[in-house]
C-alpha cells in the first residue's frame, strides 16, 4: 500500500502541485516550527511508515501514555480549573477564591507575591514596593489561616507556585487543615518546589543548588511518609517557555531536570517507585497550535521511556507525566487587548488536545495589570466552553493518528532527546544551569524570536500589522499603597501576640537539623505552628545554606 | 570626523526589585549592543542603591529599569533620586514593563523620562536613546 502513496504522492506532486506551483508560489519557501522543524508542505501516511501502534502510541493510562495519562481522560472528568491567582492580602485574595469557586473552578492555585516566594517577611526592607503586587503576602501562619478561611481543604485542591521556600508554605497548609480538622493524608495538592528553573529563569531563588537540591529531595520524603496524595514537585517548563525557548527546549530541559530531581532522591536514598508517581509537571501552552499539542504528546510519551528505560521504574504509574498548563503570558499584547481572548482560546484548545490534567487561562488584561474579576472570568469561561460546547472533551486523544500531529510528536521527542543527552554529556542539568548553557540558550531564542517580530517574519496581530490607534486599557486591578502597611501592622500585631520563646526554641531545633542530615521539614512544620514567619524560618536557612548569588 | 572619534554611548540595563523577569531586560541589552552600544547588565534582584552606584561607577549615559512585579512605582522614583543626591541627576533613565498608563505621569514627575509599553520594538528604543543621549566625549 505504501508504494502505491508513494507513487501516488509523486504523481501529484508533478501533476497537480507543480501546475499551481508555477503559477503562484507559496507564501514562504519554507515553512518552521518555533522550535526551528522544518514543516512539510503536507504529511500523509508515508509518514509514519516506522511507527508501530502498540509501542508508540498505545492506550490511553497504559505506557507510553502517548495517548493520555489516564484511562477515560475527559470522558470521566474534565481537567481541572484552576486560575493562578493572589494579590494583596490574604483577606482579599480569599474573597477572590470565593468568587472564583462559586463560577465554577474546580481547584485553588495560589499566587504568592514576591517576598513570600524569597522568604522576606513584609518588614523587609528588600519587600518596599512588593507586597502583595504579584501575588498575596503570607508572612505567618495567621494569613494562612485567612486566606483559606471557609475553604474546606478536605474538598478543594490546592496548588501553590511556591519553590525556594515551599517547605514553609506547604507545612502551613498542613497546620491550616489541621485545624479545619483534616488530616494530612487526604490533602490534595501541589507544590511546585522546582528550584532548578529559578535559576535559569524564573529567578526566586535563594540557597545555593546543591543545599535547594537537598530541601527538594527531603520534601519528597516529607511526602512520601505524610501527605501521599499531595504532588510534591511541579516540574515546570512553563517559565523557560515564557524566558524565551522553543517548544522543544521546553520539553527538554524540563525533562532534564526531571532527570536531576530523580537522580537526586535515588542518591539520597528513596526508592524510584515509592515517588515518581508524585512527580507532577507544569508547561505553558503558545500560539503555534499543532506544534503545541505535538509538545504535550511527545513529552508524555518520551518521560515515560525516561522512567522505565534509564530509571528502571517498575510501576506504570512511575512512568505517567501528568501536567498542569497555563497559557502563554508573553503572547499576550498590550495592544488591542481583546484579541487576547482569542488567543487564550486557541492556546487552552491546544491544552486540552495534548491531554493536560489541569488548567490554567490567562486573562486578556495581563499584558496591562494583575486581571481584573471581570476579565479572570472571561478567562474561566474560555476554559467551560471548549469543556461543555466544544466537544472536543468526549473522544480522548483525538487528533491522534493526524500524519502532521504524530510527524511532529516524534520530530519533538527525537530533538529533545538530543539535547537531553547534550546535557548529559555536561553532568546533568545542574552543571548545565550552572555554566550558563540554558540560560543561553533560552536568551539565544528570545532574541530570535524578537528579530523576527520585528523583521515581520513573524506577524503579531496588531502589534507588528493590523495596528489601530487606541486608548490604553484604564480599568484595571491596582494594588494599593495601604496594603503594604496593613500587612506590616498585622506581621507586627503576630509577633506581639505569639510565645516568643517557643519561636526561639523552634528555629533552633530547625538550625540543628539543616546543620545535620535530617528531614528539614519536619522541624519547618514546628515552627510554622507557633508562628514563626517565612523571614525568620529562611533567615535561619540562609544562616546554615548560605545564598545564590546569579554568575 | 575630524576631531576626536565620538565615544560609544554608555548604557545600564537594570532589573530593580525582586522580579525575575528578565526576558525583556536581556533582548534590549543585546539589542542596543548589536546596534553598537555599551551596554552593563546588572543582573535580576538590584536594590535603587545599587543601581545607582553602578551607574555612576560605570560612568553610564543611560539607565533603562525593567519591573514587571507592580514595584516600579516605588523602586524607579529612588533611582532617579539617589542618583540626583550623588550629583549624577544627568544621567538620563527610562523604564519599561507592566507599567500602568495612569502611573505615567508619575513616574515622569520623579525623573523618568520614558516609559516603554509591552510591544515596543527595540528599533524605537534604540531610535529614542540615539536622539536622547549626546555621548559625552
Amino acid at each position: 500500500m505504501s508504494k502505491s502513496i508513494r507513487e501516488e504522492l509523486d504523481r501529484w506532486i508533478r501533476t497537480t502541485l507543480n501546475k499551481v506551483l508555477s503559477k503562484a508560489p507559496e507564501r514562504e519557501p519554507s515553512f518552521k516550527t518555533t522550535s526551528q522543524i522544518e514543516l512539510q508542505r503536507l504529511y500523509t501516511p508515508l509518514d509514519g511508515e516506522n511507527r508501530d501502534y502498540g509501542r508508540d502510541l498505545g492506550f490511553p493510562g497504559e505506557y507510553p501514555f502517548t495517548r493520555g495519562a489516564q484511562p477515560t481522560m475527559y470522558r470521566g472528568r474534565f481537567w481541572t480549573m484552576r486560575q493562578y491567582s493572589g494579590f494583596a492580602t490574604a483577606e482579599e485574595t480569599n474573597r477572590r477564591y470565593k468568587y472564583l469557586l462559586d463560577n465554577g473552578q474546580t481547584g485553588l492555585s495560589v499566587a504568592f507575591d514576591l517576598p513570600t516566594q524569597i522568604g522576606y517577611d513584609s518588614d523587609h526592607p528588600l519587600a518596599e514596593g512588593e507586597v502583595g503586587k504579584s501575588g498575596v503576602a503570607i508572612d505567618s501562619l495567621k494569613d494562612m489561616e485567612i486566606l483559606f478561611d471557609g475553604i474546606p481543604l478536605d474538598k478543594v485542591s490546592t496548588s501553590m507556585t511556591i519553590n525556594s521556600t515551599a517547605a514553609i508554605l506547604l507545612a502551613m497548609v498542613i497546620a491550616v487543615a489541621e485545624k479545619q480538622g483534616v488530616k494530612p493524608d487526604v490533602l490534595q495538592g501541589t507544590i511546585q518546589n522546582d528550584v532548578l528553573k529559578e535559576y535559569a529563569a524564573r529567578g526566586t531563588y535563594i540557597f545555593p543548588p546543591l543545599e535547594s537540591m537537598r530541601i527538594v529531595t527531603d520534601i519528597f520524603a516529607f511526602c512520601k511518609d505524610r501527605v501521599p496524595r499531595w504532588n510534591s514537585i511541579s516540574i515546570s517548563g512553563y517559565h523557560m517557555r515564557e524566558a524565551g525557548c522553543s517548544a522543544v527546549q521546553e520539553v527538554a530541559f524540563t525533562l532534564a531536570d526531571g532527570i536531576a530531581y530523580v537522580e537526586a532522591a535515588i542518591r539520597a536514598g528513596l526508592d524510584v517507585d515509592s515517588f515518581a508517581s508524585r512527580l507532577s509537571f507544569f508547561f505553558n501552552a503558545h500560539n503555534t497550535f499543532i506544534e503545541e499539542i505535538a509538545k504535550f504528546r511527545a513529552a508524555r510519551r518520551l518521560w515515560a521511556k525516561i522512567m522505565k528505560e534509564r530509571f528502571k521504574a517498575q510501576k506504570d504509574e512511575s512512568c505517567i507525566l501528568r501536567f498542569h498548563t497555563q497559557t502563554g503570558g508573553s503572547t499576550l499584547t498590550y495592544q488591542q487587548p481583546d484579541n487576547n481572548v482569542v488567543r487564550v482560546a486557541f492556546q487552552a484548545m491546544a491544552a486540552v488536545l495534548g491531554g493536560t490534567q489541569s488548567l490554567h487561562t490567562n486573562s486578556k488584561d495581563e499584558a496591562f495589570a494583575l486581571p481584573s474579576e471581570e476579565s479572570v472570568r472571561v478567562a474561566l469561561r474560555t476554559q467551560q466552553v471548549i469543556a461543555y460546547e466544544s466537544g472536543v472533551a468526549d473522544s480522548i486523544d483525538p487528533l491522534a493518528g493526524s500524519y502532521a500531529v504524530e510527524a511532529l510528536t516524534d520530530e519533538i521527542e527525537k530533538k529533545a532527546m538530543e539535547y537531553i543527552t547534550k546535557i548529559d554529556g555536561m553532568g546533568g542539568a545542574v552543571r548545565a544551569i550552572e555554566s550558563g548553557f540554558i540560560q543561553q540558550e533560552i536568551a539565544d531564542s528570545a532574541y530570535q524570536y524578537q528579530r523576527e517580530i520585528e523583521s515581520k517574519k513573524r506577524i503579531i496581530v496588531g502589534v507588528n500589522q493590523f495596528q489601530v490607534e487606541e486608548e490604553p486599557l484604564r480599568d484595571i486591578l491596582r494594588i494599593q499603597p495601604e496594603v503594604e502597611r496593613h500587612q506590616k501592622e498585622k506581621l507586627a500585631r503576630v509577633k506581639k501576640e505569639r510565645d516568643s520563646g517557643n519561636v526561639r526554641k523552634a528555629l533552633a531545633a530547625l538550625k540543628n537539623v539543616a546543620q545535620g542530615t535530617g528531614n528539614v521539614v519536619t522541624p519547618v512544620l514546628d515552627a510554622v505552628k507557633v508562628y514563626a514567619t517565612v523571614g525568620e524560618i529562611s533567615d535561619t536557612l540562609r544562616e546554615v545554606f548560605g545564598e545564590y548569588k546569579e554568575r | 570626523m575630524g576631531g576626536k572619534m565620538a565615544r560609544k554611548i554608555r548604557v545600564l540595563i537594570a532589573k530593580p526589585g525582586l522580579d525575575g523577569h528578565d526576558r525583556g531586560a536581556k533582548v534590549i541589552a543585546r539589542a542596543l549592543r548589536d546596534a553598537g552600544m555599551e551596554v552593563i547588565y546588572t543582573g535580576i534582584r538590584q536594590t535603587p542603591e545599587q543601581i545607582a552606584n553602578a551607574a555612576i561607577q560605570e560612568g553610564v549615559d543611560i539607565v533603562g529599569l525593567s519591573s514587571l512585579s507592580g514595584a516600579h512605582i516605588t523602586l524607579f522614583p529612588r533611582v532617579a533620586e539617589i542618583l540626583k543626591q550623588k550629583g549624577a541627576g544627568d544621567i538620563h533613565i527610562f523604564g519599561g514593563g507592566i507599567i500602568p498608563v495612569d502611573d505615567i505621569p508619575v513616574l515622569k514627575n520623579a525623573g523618568i523620562r520614558e516609559i516603554f509599553q509591552p510591544g515596543t520594538s527595540t528599533e524605537d528604543i534604540i531610535t529614542y536613546i540615539r536622539e536622547n543621549v549626546r555621548a559625552h566625549t
